[in-house]
């Protein structure tokens, strides 16, 4: 019932933007009867994606599936890949797997561009949260993609220097922005943290912990709500901060702020489970200096937190071997082999419940923190995702844009969120997308 | 008279034009020289110590690099060699052949053709990648060596060059001289024209090269396989790994570096054949 309602906006989004070829052969794949290939046939499957050592976790399926033989080809990550994918999916010519991030895998949805692996996926769905497993299914009774990693958000903190300046981890967003305060006051060079207008994910993250819902789909419509009552409180919380200027607003992964984390001018970053990575090799000058948190509350004694980032394994729905390209998708995500796998080639953090267990040692740069991987579970646990739209990637743009000006000329934050959810809505309306009022 | 007023002119310019020169050199040679010392700083010094003080990665660098991915930088430094080296080779007898003729043989519709390859000119290569791609997608010629050697085979500019470096260095003369002597046109083409295209063939080469070195848009466009990926969509699956993956700046710098060096010799080697006669005109354009 559901996945018809997905569907129908979908197709009419789909019939708007006209696509003359790629909508032929899009609607001829998913009836041709190659799905069922016998056994003993040879399938060659392509796979895109950018984990690191993919190639040697698909060399061990390889080896035990000499029928299913998958290649992996590393993308660059990220905006460019999805709409690489879209395109060729178009074409006519995709690969049969993409990693596809949980907030791009709508717009392949309503592009047609992935299959449904509800039969393959549902053994293991009960390896999965609620929540994570509610990114692949957008609600519907379909299954686009079995989850791969996922980014629950927490406070990264520098110890030594919250004791140098003498302050308090912050349990609430005001203890954040007293503590800012603090800091910058016993030095104007300091800042607690910066706000990025360049990481629409982050914010994304933030204002989920807030209980934003920047997209819903009701009945046959979308509802758009990325200036909703908790994003907007969000956006005016960081816009006073960096307007009293006890926050800097230098993006994040940029030369100047990896030169502020080595030489410990910021003291925070509200991140998601996968920081360790970027931090040790951004600022391996301060290896060993930071601590974790829970995200500060908006309510002290709540213990919500977001996502940022994360990403699932779809099955294209051009490729003539859905059903192979589905078990594959299922086994590395969810084997037990193939998660040990990824979080030591891929350095992931498994999406799946009990791919939590296998991590133990803390990654080096935090040797500091022995129950790295404990506590940090324990922190993400809280962790809320709302539903991502047909076109964050709009969404995103615009938010880079109105931010970056925002914070440069200080001025207010929730309208330049206005002009993020204006600019969604004007493209879903363009895209043929019917919207609820 | 002329002459003399134009001297006059000049003489208060003095040094400026030497100085604008140095200021420019100095404007291209920068970034060059910036790569060259960051590609020796491990990640540690790459954002701590001073941008023009040397580190002490090089070899490390160079080492992790040639580990990453099994040595798959390698590889693509070979598939750009072909890419560019194979790309330019055919494009330049494509268009030392089609300008010739367009120079030196009279035909119905000459003009026309050399009017549309004008317009060609003024078409950016950016803009054709995606259509080349749902066209060779749709011949099954998409994810193939071909897919990015094809497209820059057939380049509006460098046959015009061609064009006009035939008209220019081939004097009409010769070819009738050669005609009454009883040569063919293929004789024609190879032991009297293209002999004398030899300098501005060097110049589309080079051209050529550069553009298919450097080219992007369209072997990303075109590839999926990165087996098949060039240094510059390779490189950049290394700096777009996604932000949760520790980053491997002093990886791409060290690869932006070796990237660099087959273009400075291949200048350095054929600049000899580079003469500032006739071309020189030509390449200011």
């Amino acid at each position: 019932m559901q996945m018809n309602r997905l569907a129908a906006v979908a197709a009419a989004a789909t019939l708007v933007a006209g696509c003359s070829s790629g909508g032929a052969q899009q609607s001829a794949a998913p009836s041709s009867p190659a799905a069922s290939s016998p056994a003993a046939q040879k399938v060659a499957l392509t796979y895109w994606n950018w984990v690191p050592g993919m190639d040697k976790i698909v060399a061990v399926w390889n080896t035990a599936h000499p029928d299913i033989q998958v290649t992996s080809s590393t993308q660059a990550g990220g905006d460019d890949s999805a709409t690489k994918f879209l395109t060729a999916a178009k074409a006519g010519n995709p690969p049969d797997l993409v990693q596809a991030e949980y907030q791009a895998l709508p717009s392949f949805v309503a592009a047609e561009a992935v299959a449904d692996i509800k039969p393959a996926a549902d053994p293991v769905k009960a390896q999965f949260s609620e929540g994570i497993w509610g990114l692949v299914t957008l609600g519907t009774d379909a299954v686009y993609g079995i989850p791969q990693d996922s980014g629950p958000m927490l406070l990264y903190y520098r110890a030594d220097l919250f004791k140098k300046y003498g302050i308090a981890v912050p349990k609430t967003w005001q203890e954040y922005a007293d503590a800012a305060r603090a800091v910058h006051a016993k030095d104007s060079k300091v800042y607690l943290g910066t706000f990025s207008s360049k990481d629409p994910g982050s914010f994304a993250g933030l204002a989920q912990q807030a209980g934003g819902q920047w997209w819903s789909i009701s009945g046959e419509a979308w509802k758009v709500a990325i200036n909703d009552e908790p994003t907007k409180k969000l956006a005016d919380y960081w816009g006073g901060l960096v307007k009293e200027g006890v926050i800097d607003s230098m993006p994040y992964f940029t030369p100047e702020w990896n030169k502020a984390l080595n030489d410990g001018k910021l003291l925070t970053w509200p991140s998601a489970i996968w920081a360790p990575g970027p931090l040790s090799s951004n600022a391996p000058k301060a290896k060993g200096k930071w601590a974790i948190a829970q995200l500060p509350q908006w309510n002290a004694g709540e213990n919500f937190s977001g996502f940022w980032g994360g990403s699932a394994v779809s099955v294209s729905a051009g490729s003539k071997n859905k059903e192979a390209a589905a078990k594959f998708a299922t086994w590395l995500n969810s084997d037990p082999e193939a998660l040990a796998l990824l979080v030591k080639e891929g350095s992931l953090y498994p999406a799946a419940t009990k791919g939590a267990d296998l991590l133990s040692e803390p990654p080096a740069y935090f040797s500091n923190v022995p129950d790295f991987w404990k506590q940090a579970a324990g922190f993400g646990a809280g962790a809320r995702g709302f539903t991502f739209g047909p076109n964050v990637n709009v969404a995103y743009n615009a938010f880079k844009d109105a931010f970056d000006k925002a914070a440069l000329n200080k001025t207010s934050f929730s309208g330049a969120l206005q002009s993020v959810q204006d600019a969604t809505v004007a493209d879903m309306t363009k895209s043929g997308f019917k919207l609820a009022q | 008279m002329a002459r003399a007023r134009a001297r006059a002119a000049y003489a208060p310019l003095g040094l400026a034009p030497t100085g604008i020169l140095l200021i420019g050199s100095v404007y291209c040679l920068f970034p060059v020289s910036w790569v060259v010392i960051a590609a020796t700083k491990t990640s540690g010094e790459l954002f701590s110590s001073s941008t023009f003080s040397l580190g002490t990665g090089f070899f490390q660098n160079l080492a992790d690099l040639a580990a990453y991915r099994e040595g798959v930088f390698w590889l693509w430094m070979l598939n750009t060699l072909l890419y560019a080296g194979g790309g330019a080779l055919l494009s330049t007898a494509v268009s030392a052949v089609s300008g010739y003729t367009l120079a030196k043989y009279r035909f119905a519709g000459r003009n026309l053709i050399f009017n549309i390859l004008i317009g060609g000119i003024l078409v950016p290569a950016v803009v054709l990648a995606i259509p080349q791609y749902l066209l060779f997608a749709k011949v099954g010629l998409a994810d193939t060596y071909w897919s990015v050697l094809l497209p820059q085979i057939l380049h509006p500019y460098s046959i015009y060059l061609a064009r006009v470096y035939a008209g220019a260095a081939i004097p009409d003369s010769l070819l009738e001289a050669g005609r009454i002597d009883g040569a063919s046109h293929w004789t024609l083409l190879t032991r009297v024209a293209l002999p004398l295209m030899g300098p501005g063939m060097v110049t589309i080469f080079l051209f050529q090269f550069v553009a298919i070195w450097n080219n992007f848009l369209l072997p990303f466009i075109m590839l999926g396989d990165d087996g098949k990926f060039p240094l510059t969509v390779g490189l950049y699956t290394m700096l777009a790994a996604g932000a949760n993956h520790p980053s491997l700046y002093n990886l791409i710098l060290i690869g932006t570096f070796l990237a660099l060096i087959p273009l400075i010799a291949l200048f350095l080697t054929m600049q000899r054949f580079w003469r500032t006669d006739l071309s020189s005109g030509a390449v200011k354009a």
